[in-house]
């Protein structure tokens, strides 16, 4: 087991009152897996995998719960061990390749940077590794790369960089938050692909963040639906897509147009929008827009219970 | 007149000189659209498809003439207005309408949106306060408002709703034609089902032609009659959007749809996909001949030096390729 979360919790103290971006989340993830983290904007796939990585320090920020990787307790460890995790055994890839790449430095002089932090080799020794790296991601020409900056670079290949900046040192643990989402769908098809490839090879454990049900079906082995802070369904691939039970996921897949066969007239949407935190309903938070909400629904929120594929629904439960 | 064209580009296209003054190259210019052809029938959509960069947005502009046209001609209804004046312009405008990508970006944000939903009214009707005030509750009433969200300021909806206002603005002046940049793209995936359906719906009730731009190529699929796809400024393929989707005959569209990540619920049913090597090239500095060549599966010596032009390989469908799959 590389990573184990137990009923993480996340809030945020604002001048609106306390708003709850994660209640309860836990999951596990085994070495060379991938899970696919779904939700939309607001339902807390980020604010949980920041907090994994020690990323969340707004003073007005409350974690509870736990967080093992490797056996160790990441909540609460001071700043200067995680530091030592993080880049170094659990690495992190963003929406915007930008955020993660300084524009005053080449490619090569970030990379090595960023293993001459955990590393104690020479500038020489690192560079070489920067161009093996490079040619790893498939830059057309890994050498000629590494004295580029990034502005010189498509948002493809920046990404390429970051990628090759996270796998620098060998991570236990990669979580990418929406690392596609940027890019057209031609560069998103070799950026997927780099991804199954490293794990193969790296056999790093694998977080991947998305909006994208496509996507999650192309690459997860374990796939966790997010919403409003709670995960509503959790299971495999193949039980969440040929078996989807909650509503939300259900709803979610049937609004999705077809890309081939038969087009729908009306595409069955779900309506309204997704809620607020600051008001978030005593029930189940996806009930004003649930098709099949009863009164258990209203009185409570309902629970994710065990086994591998599971819903947090009572009319699942009840079925 | 259902098959009578609504709008029309012949040889349109639209370069940019980007003047970097002190630079060792001097002056350049950069061809975004180059030798566009389309013709847009009325009641239909057309959906453009293309990466980042192929110029799509830049043709949209150029449509409604946001941008000033550099090469080719523009007809409406077979007139004539690549060079119009703004004023000859005006009483077009309210027929040739727009709905941008990013609603929060294309409503003033102190003004309520009542107001913003009355503006075109009001500097293109000829209607009292009180007939306004009519046709906005009326607008609210048609892309799903509630009549006391016209006191609400933007920031008081949700990325849905504010989407729904842009249209509201959009078809207030009953327009012909609207333009729709990325209308859905900034919306949360739960949202984009309710407004790809609400356009679906004013089409048929307000008789819309519709030119839709997405990079998101479900949608287009869904909501467009026939698709153009553009690489670089030019069209390579154009033709009914099932048929291009089903079987589409140029490598580029190929590859596109092939990338796209669909739901599969068999665990081993995985399609087959083209993976296109490098990147789109600089517009600035276009390949020879074909400027797919360089990324195309298929390119031999002769894509390397002739390009090739859009035609009609057969009924309804054009591609710009040498070598077709037909």
């Amino acid at each position: 087991m590389i990573l184990s979360v137990r009923d993480l919790k996340v809030s945020f103290r604002t001048n609106d009152g306390l708003v709850r971006a994660i209640d309860g989340v836990s999951f596990d993830l085994e070495e060379s897996e991938i899970l696919g983290v779904v939700g939309e904007s607001g339902s807390g796939k980020t604010v949980s995998l920041l907090a994994v990585m020690g990323l969340i320090t707004d003073p007005n920020a409350i974690i509870e719960g736990s967080i093992r990787y490797k056996d160790r307790e990441l909540v609460g460890l001071p700043a200067r061990e995680l530091r030592r995790l993080r880049g170094n055994e659990i690495a992190m890839i963003f929406q915007d390749p930008m955020t993660a790449l300084t524009p005053v430095y080449t490619i090569g002089w970030q990379i090595a940077e960023q293993i001459r932090a955990h590393r104690n080799i020479s500038k020489a020794k690192a560079m070489e590794r920067v161009e093996e790296l490079l040619a790893e991601v498939n830059f057309p020409n890994p050498h000629e790369a590494m004295s580029r900056y990034p502005h010189q670079l498509s948002g493809g290949m920046r990404q390429r960089a970051v990628i090759a900046m996270a796998l620098s040192c060998n991570p236990a643990l990669l979580v990418a938050d929406e690392p596609t989402t940027a890019l057209d769908v031609t560069v998103q098809a070799g950026i997927l692909d780099l991804v199954r490839k490293l794990r193969a090879t790296h056999k790093s454990a694998v977080v991947f963040i998305t909006h994208d049900m496509g996507v999650v079906s192309e690459l997860a082995d374990r796939v966790m639906v997010m919403y409003a802070g709670r995960v509503v369904e959790r299971g495999t691939r193949t039980e969440l897509f040929s078996d989807p039970r909650h509503p939300y996921t259900r709803a979610l897949l049937g609004s999705i147009p077809p890309l081939t066969g038969e087009k729908p007239r009306r595409l069955p949407a779900i309506p309204g929008s997704p809620p607020s935190l600051l008001r978030l309903p005593q029930g189940c938070a996806f009930g004003p827009r649930c098709p099949v909400q009863y009164e258990p629904c209203v009185a409570d929120k309902p629970d994710l219970r065990g086994g591998t594929h599971a819903a947090a629904c009572y009319r699942v439960a009840q079925a | 007149m259902i098959d009578s064209p609504i709008l029309e580009t012949r040889s349109l296209g639209k370069r940019f000189s980007i003047g970097i003054r002190f630079s060792a190259e001097g002056k350049r210019t950069v061809h975004a659209v180059d030798n566009v052809s389309l013709t847009v029938r009325r009641g239909e959509t057309v959906g453009l498809v293309g990466e980042s960069g192929c110029g799509k947005s830049t043709l949209a502009r150029c449509l409604v003439r946001l941008y000033d046209i550099s090469d080719g001609q523009l007809l409406f209804e077979g007139d004539d207005i690549t060079s119009k004046s703004l004023s000859e312009l005006r009483p077009l405008r309210r027929r040739l309408q727009m709905v941008f990508q990013d609603p929060s970006a294309s409503l003033n944000p102190r003004r309520r949106v009542g107001d913003l939903v009355a503006e075109p009214l009001r500097i293109h009707g000829k209607l009292s306060s009180r007939e306004i005030t009519a046709r906005v509750a009326e607008l609210f009433d048609l892309v799903g408002l509630q009549p006391d969200h016209v006191m609400r300021y933007p920031h008081e909806f949700s990325g849905g709703q504010r989407q729904r206002v842009g249209i509201a603005r959009a078809i207030a002046l009953n327009p012909d034609l609207v333009v729709l940049d990325e209308p859905v793209s900034a919306l949360d995936v739960s949202v984009q089902a309710q407004i790809v359906n609400l356009l679906a719906d004013l089409q048929e009730k307000l008789n819309l032609t519709y030119i839709f731009i997405a990079h998101d190529l479900s949608v287009v699929r869904q909501v467009s009659t026939r698709i153009a796809v553009m690489y670089l400024g030019s069209i390579v393929e154009e033709g009914p959007a099932e048929e291009v989707f089903a079987a589409p005959a140029h490598p580029y569209s190929q590859a596109l749809i092939s990338a796209v990540p669909v739901v599969e619920t068999t665990p081993n049913g995985m399609r087959k996909r083209i993976i296109l090597t490098g990147d789109v090239p600089s517009p600035l500095n276009p390949p020879s001949g074909c400027r797919f060549h360089p990324r195309c599966p298929i390119a031999v010596e002769r894509c390397r030096s002739e390009r090739p032009e859009l035609r009609e390989y057969r009924p309804g469908r054009k591609v710009a390729c040498h070598f077709p799959t037909t």
